[in-house]
């Protein structure tokens, strides 16, 4: 049984979430999973799905265009943009996953 | 209550109430997809994460005897005085009406991991298909002679486990005489959060030096030297503490007596406090020693990193500062959180039959005080090697700070709001 849907105002509409729910649960695959918990190491500083809390010091990364996160990334990496922390972190991942971190986010409402 | 009102009251409180029951009418379920034991940065973090990569389609309950979480990271701000409980502390609501976790306030008695079912104070069994258990670290009081007792007389604290004992400590150094000493006693690696200790003592310094002067710290690690961010401590400690704050490392203490607050040590000469912080040496939770978990020395559990699965027990994820670490992997809050998206993702793709992922990422971020204003870190990211199925550091990759700043103490303010919103929102 599912119990995804809260806080909905009428029976319909719990029904009608709960058919899109199991839509999409179908429609999962490994590879989207993947690249979710990949975006997920982020969320401890960045917040779940990118949404970091306003008002925070922290970038919210959720709806960054991806370009842009792309050669933010970079410059961390390669020592162009001055940081305390992410230099260091934007060190362990490679193009690949950046790639896939940036698109992620980039899709996130 | 009107009828209308009522159904009003139910819908806009959270719909899963009026759908499955709600912990707080007291109900456990007779069994769920996943059951996660232990509502800390492990626990708590499994148990949004699987409803959030399962699309809210596994049924998940969390066992948590505390009705509050408090958290240890930023916790020495508060033993320094400059923070409140409240700061630290955050409701279990969000896991419950935002992610549809059933959270049950009691606490696990025994697992049964061939029946696969555990049981709860409160007479409850819960079936499982999948168990994550987070239980934390358990104090190894009998490694300490006379420290069970002066503990439980309140005498000699640890605070090493957020809560009421955390301002009891604060308390005693409050009300200590200007001129005394304040001596911290740190058992051999590994413990729960390694730079913890040193962090406890410079924030303890920056009270005493504002308030009591010419009073002491004393540091008396039974390792060789600072175990994590060294430099950066040694340096604080000259800077802003000298001729007040001593380390002394090869210091094993190996009892204490609590009428004169005196702790004694394995070789070195015995130290006598005014007030005495005394942490044994830790293993994993109690409950996972009990389950036979902790197959690692008999203290840690051996989990299959990929998805830390235990090496002792089938559909059994074991998370956070109980397990065996791998190398360079610190027992931290914030890898405990990370531990939880690699097991979540692996438990759902499990049981909706996917491949589990190859290369799993964890990262760690650690932040600590060195005084009331300024941070120091300790960042790492981690790959999952699969030729040795272990997790070692992405090479190259990591680092501690250049120095200890003001911005760093706003970035470690701002990490620990974003990952207790991450756990728990």
């Amino acid at each position: 049984m599912l119990k995804a849907p809260y806080r909905l105002p009428h029976t319909q509409l719990v029904a009608a979430t709960l058919l899109l729910a199991w839509g999409t649960a179908f429609s999962q695959s490994a590879q989207s999973l993947q690249v979710r918990s990949l975006a997920a190491t982020c969320a401890n500083c960045h917040g779940t799905d990118g949404k970091a809390l306003p008002g925070e010091a922290m970038a919210r990364l959720a709806g960054m265009p991806k370009d842009h996160l792309v050669s933010q990334m970079r410059a961390f990496r390669e020592g162009k943009r001055p940081a305390t922390v992410m230099h260091q972190i934007a060190k362990g991942y490679s193009d690949e996953q950046i790639d896939a971190i940036a698109a992620y986010f980039a899709s996130a409402k | 209550m009107k009828r209308r009102e009522l159904v009003r009251g139910l819908l806009a409180g959270g719909a899963f109430a009026a759908l499955g029951g709600c912990a707080t009418t007291g109900g456990a379920p007779a069994s769920a997809k996943v059951v996660v034991v232990g509502g800390g940065y492990g626990g708590a973090t499994a148990a949004k994460y699987v409803r959030l990569f399962s699309e809210n389609s596994l049924d998940v309950v969390l066992i948590e005897p505390n009705r509050d979480f408090i958290s240890c990271p930023i916790s020495n701000l508060v033993v320094g005085g400059v923070r409140q409980m409240s700061e630290i502390t955050s409701s279990y609501d969000g896991l419950r009406r935002r992610h549809g976790v059933r959270v049950v306030h009691d606490s696990v008695t025994a697992i049964d991991v061939q029946k696969k079912t555990v049981r709860l104070a409160g007479g409850a069994e819960i079936r499982y298909d999948k168990l994550v258990l987070s239980p934390g670290i358990d104090l190894m009081f009998g490694s300490v002679q006379g420290l069970q007792q002066a503990q439980a007389d309140g005498r000699v604290l640890q605070a090493w486990k957020a809560g009421p004992e955390t301002l009891a400590l604060f308390k005693q150094i409050e009300a200590m005489r200007d001129g005394g000493v304040f001596a911290l006693a740190i058992p051999e690696a590994p413990y729960r959060c390694p730079p913890g200790p040193y962090e406890r003592a410079s924030v303890v310094a920056a009270y005493l030096k504002k308030f009591k002067p010419r009073s002491k710290v004393l540091i008396l690690d039974a390792n060789q030297d600072v175990t994590s961010k060294g430099p950066l401590f040694k340096k604080a400690w000259a800077d802003l503490y000298g001729g007040m704050l001593e380390y002394r490392g090869q210091h094993k203490a190996v009892a204490v007596d609590a009428k004169t607050l005196t702790v004694k040590f394995d070789v070195q000469d015995e130290v006598k406090a005014d007030v005495l912080n005394v942490l044994p040496p830790m293993r994993a939770g109690a409950l996972a020693v009990q389950t036979g978990l902790a197959n690692a020395n008999a203290r840690w559990c051996q989990v299959h990193y990929q998805t830390f699965e235990s090496t002792a027990a089938k559909d059994v994820h074991v998370l956070g500062d109980s397990i065996q670490v791998a190398p360079q992997m610190p027992k931290s809050g914030h890898m405990a959180n990370s531990h939880a998206k690699v097991a979540a993702a692996a438990i759902v793709a499990e049981l909706k039959g996917l491949e589990i992922n190859a290369r799993p990422m964890l990262t760690n971020t650690c932040y600590s005080f060195v005084s009331a204003s300024e941070v120091v870190h300790v960042a790492s990211v981690h790959e999952y090697v699969a030729a040795e199925k272990t997790f070692k550091p992405v090479a190259g990759s990591g680092g501690v700070s250049a120095a200890r700043s003001e911005q760093e103490a706003i970035y470690a303010m701002a990490w620990a709001r974003n990952i207790w919103a991450d756990m728990l929102a």
